[in-house]
C-alpha cells in the first residue's frame, strides 16, 4: 500500500478462539501495583 | 472503532477491536475524519482544497481492503464469545502481607505506612502455610500459581518467607501445581545470604526506589527521617547484577513533587536498571502531593519525552523497558484477559498477617471489603460487589473507550476511592494509560520505521 503502512495485523480476534485459560501471570504481580496495565502482559498458552 | 492520533511525524490508527495498527499518511489521517460515514463523493467534496480527486480515490481503495480484511472498523464480537461468557474464574495468585509493618516510611503510603491502619503484625508460618493451602484448594485445574511476598516490608519476617518457600515447593509436587514466588521489599534490609536466596527463589522481584536521590528520599526515608537512596541504591545493583537473566524491576511512584518523573525514570535507567517501572500516586484528595487535572498537561509531555529518549537509547543499542510502555502487539494476553483485567476479588486476593482475605493489596484495611479468612473459608456472598464481572463491558465509560484492550477497565481500588464504585473507573488514571498507550504505539512505529529505513 502506498499510503498506509501496518504495524501490527492484530491478534486479538484470533485470541478469542483459544483465550481464557488463565495461565498467565496476574498483572499486578509484575510491576504495577495501583495502575492497571494488563497488555504488556505474556501469553503462556501459544 | 478506531482511535487515530498524531505525534511528531507519525500518524497513527488503532483498530480497537482486532488490534492492528497502522502507521498512515496525512491524506489518510485526513480522511478517516469522514470515512465510513460519507461517501467518496462527499469526502472529495469535503477535502478538494487539499487533496486531488484521484489521490482520494486511492487512499479510499486502501481503506476499503483494510476493512475487507478486517483491520479496521472490525466489529467486536468478544461479549457473546464463549470463552468470555462461560469462564469459571478461580483462585490463582495472592498478594501475601507477610509483614504488617515497616522499617521506613513513605508519605504517600496507601498501606498507611506499613500497619494497614491496623496494629503492626507479622504473618505467623501456620496462617502462611494456610494462605497457600487455600491457594491450591481454590485453584482448580490452574497449575501455575502466583503468591507474592508483599508488606508493608517482607523482609521484615523473612525467615517465615524461607519456610512458606519450601512448604510450597513440597506442596506443589503432592498437588501438581507449580508456585510462582515472587517479592516487593523497599531493600534496606538486603544483604548478600538474602540476596543470594531471593534470586535463587523469586522469579520476580520488585525493588522500589523513586528515582533521583533528592526526589527518592523527600518521600522515601527510615523512622529517623533519613533519607533511603544511599541505603538501598548499591544493594539493588548488586541484587540485579548477581540476578542473571531473571525477571526484576525497579519501582518508583511519582507525585506532584516530581511531576519532570521522566529524569527519574532516566535516573534509574542511568543506574543500569534495565527494567523500569514508575507509577502516578493514588493519593486521598487534598493531599499536598495529590496529582490533579491541572498536572495533566505537564505529565503527558513528560511521558512524550521519556518517550522519545527510550527510542534514541534503544537506536544506541542501550535501550530499556519501561513497564507501561510495554505492549506486545502481535503476542500479547488474549482478549479474554483483557476484557477481565486485574482480577482482583475473582483470581487475585490479598492476605492479611491474620489469614483475613481482602479483594486486593489496595482494599486491606477497609473492613467492609474482608471476604473470609484462610482459617475459616472464602465468603464471597459477603460483599455486595460482583468483582468477577467487573469487566470491561460492565463499565459504562470502557464500553466505547478505544484504550480499553489494554487497560482492561483499570484498577478497581481507584474506581472505588474516588468513585465508590468499581465499574466507575479513575478519570485522570485513565487520561494517563491512554498516553501510556499511545506512546508505546508510537515507540514501536518509530522503531520500525528506523528498522525499514535502515533495513
Amino acid at each position: 500500500m502506498k499510503h498506509i503502512k501496518t504495524l501490527s495485523y492484530g491478534s486479538l480476534k484470533e485470541t478469542a478462539h483459544k483465550g481464557g485459560c488463565g495461565g498467565c501471570q496476574t498483572s499486578c504481580q509484575s510491576a504495577c501495583k495501583t495502575s492497571c496495565t494488563v497488555a504488556n502482559q505474556e501469553c503462556e498458552n501459544r | 472503532m478506531i482511535h487515530k492520533f498524531k505525534m511528531d511525524d507519525v500518524n497513527i490508527v488503532l483498530d480497537v477491536n482486532s488490534g492492528a495498527v497502522h502507521i498512515v499518511d496525512d491524506i489518510v489521517y485526513s480522511i478517516l475524519d469522514y470515512y465510513p460515514q460519507k461517501n467518496e463523493e462527499e469526502i472529495k467534496t469535503l477535502l478538494k482544497d487539499q487533496y486531488s480527486s484521484e489521490e482520494i480515490k486511492s487512499v479510499l481503495a486502501e481503506l476499503n481492503d483494510l476493512r475487507k480484511q478486517d483491520l479496521l472498523f472490525s466489529e467486536d464480537t468478544y461479549i457473546s464469545n464463549s470463552a468470555f461468557t462461560t469462564r469459571k474464574p478461580v483462585v490463582k495468585a495472592l498478594c501475601l502481607h507477610i509483614a504488617h509493618d515497616c522499617n521506613i516510611r513513605c508519605r504517600y503510603c496507601f498501606a498507611s505506612q506499613g500497619d494497614f491502619k491496623g496494629t503492626r503484625s507479622l504473618m505467623s508460618e501456620e496462617i502462611g502455610k494456610k494462605a497457600l493451602d487455600f491457594l491450591i484448594e481454590n485453584s482448580g485445574n490452574r497449575r501455575n500459581l502466583e503468591v507474592d511476598f508483599f508488606g508493608g516490608e517482607p523482609l521484615l519476617n523473612f525467615e517465615v518467607v524461607k519456610k512458606l518457600v519450601d512448604y510450597g515447593r513440597k506442596r506443589e509436587k503432592e498437588a501438581n501445581k507449580n508456585f510462582r514466588f515472587t517479592i516487593t521489599t523497599n531493600g534496606v534490609l538486603l544483604n548478600d545470604e538474602i540476596i543470594k536466596y531471593i534470586n535463587e527463589n523469586m522469579e520476580n522481584i520488585v525493588l522500589s526506589i523513586d528515582g533521583r536521590k533528592e526526589i527518592n528520599d523527600k518521600m522515601r526515608y527510615t523512622v529517623n527521617g533519613e533519607g533511603t537512596y544511599d541505603i538501598i541504591l548499591p544493594k539493588f545493583k548488586n541484587m540485579v547484577e548477581t540476578r542473571g537473566d531473571k525477571s526484576y524491576y525497579v519501582r518508583g511512584t511519582f507525585t506532584k513533587y516530581n511531576i519532570d518523573f521522566a529524569k527519574d525514570v532516566l535516573h534509574l535507567a542511568d543506574q543500569g536498571f534495565k527494567n523500569t517501572s514508575v507509577e502516578p500516586v493514588v493519593a486521598e484528595p487534598g493531599k499536598d502531593y495529590e496529582l490533579t487535572y491541572e498536572d495533566l498537561p505537564e505529565i503527558f509531555h513528560q511521558y512524550e519525552n521519556l518517550a522519545r529518549e527510550l527510542i534514541k537509547r534503544e537506536k544506541e543499542g542501550n535501550g530499556f523497558n519501561f513497564f507501561h510502555f510495554m505492549v506486545d502487539l502481535n503476542q500479547g494476553p488474549c482478549v479474554i484477559k483483557r476484557l477481565t483485567g486485574c482480577g482482583a476479588g475473582s483470581e487475585y486476593l490479598a492476605i492479611t498477617p491474620e489469614g483475613d482475605i481482602y479483594p486486593c493489596h489496595q482494599f486491606v484495611g477497609n473492613e467492609k471489603f474482608k471476604m473470609g479468612s484462610v482459617v475459616n473459608g472464602l465468603n464471597k456472598e459477603r460483599l455486595n460487589i460482583d468483582f468477577a464481572n467487573a469487566h470491561v463491558y460492565n463499565k459504562e465509560k470502557c464500553r466505547d473507550c478505544w484504550v480499553k484492550f489494554y487497560c482492561s477497565g483499570g484498577c478497581h481500588a481507584n474506581a472505588y476511592n474516588f468513585n465508590n464504585d468499581i465499574n466507575r473507573p479513575y478519570d485522570l488514571g485513565c487520561e494517563m494509560e491512554k498516553k501510556r498507550i499511545e506512546c508505546s504505539l508510537y515507540i514501536q512505529a518509530k522503531l520500525r520505521m528506523t528498522e525499514k529505513t535502515e533495513g
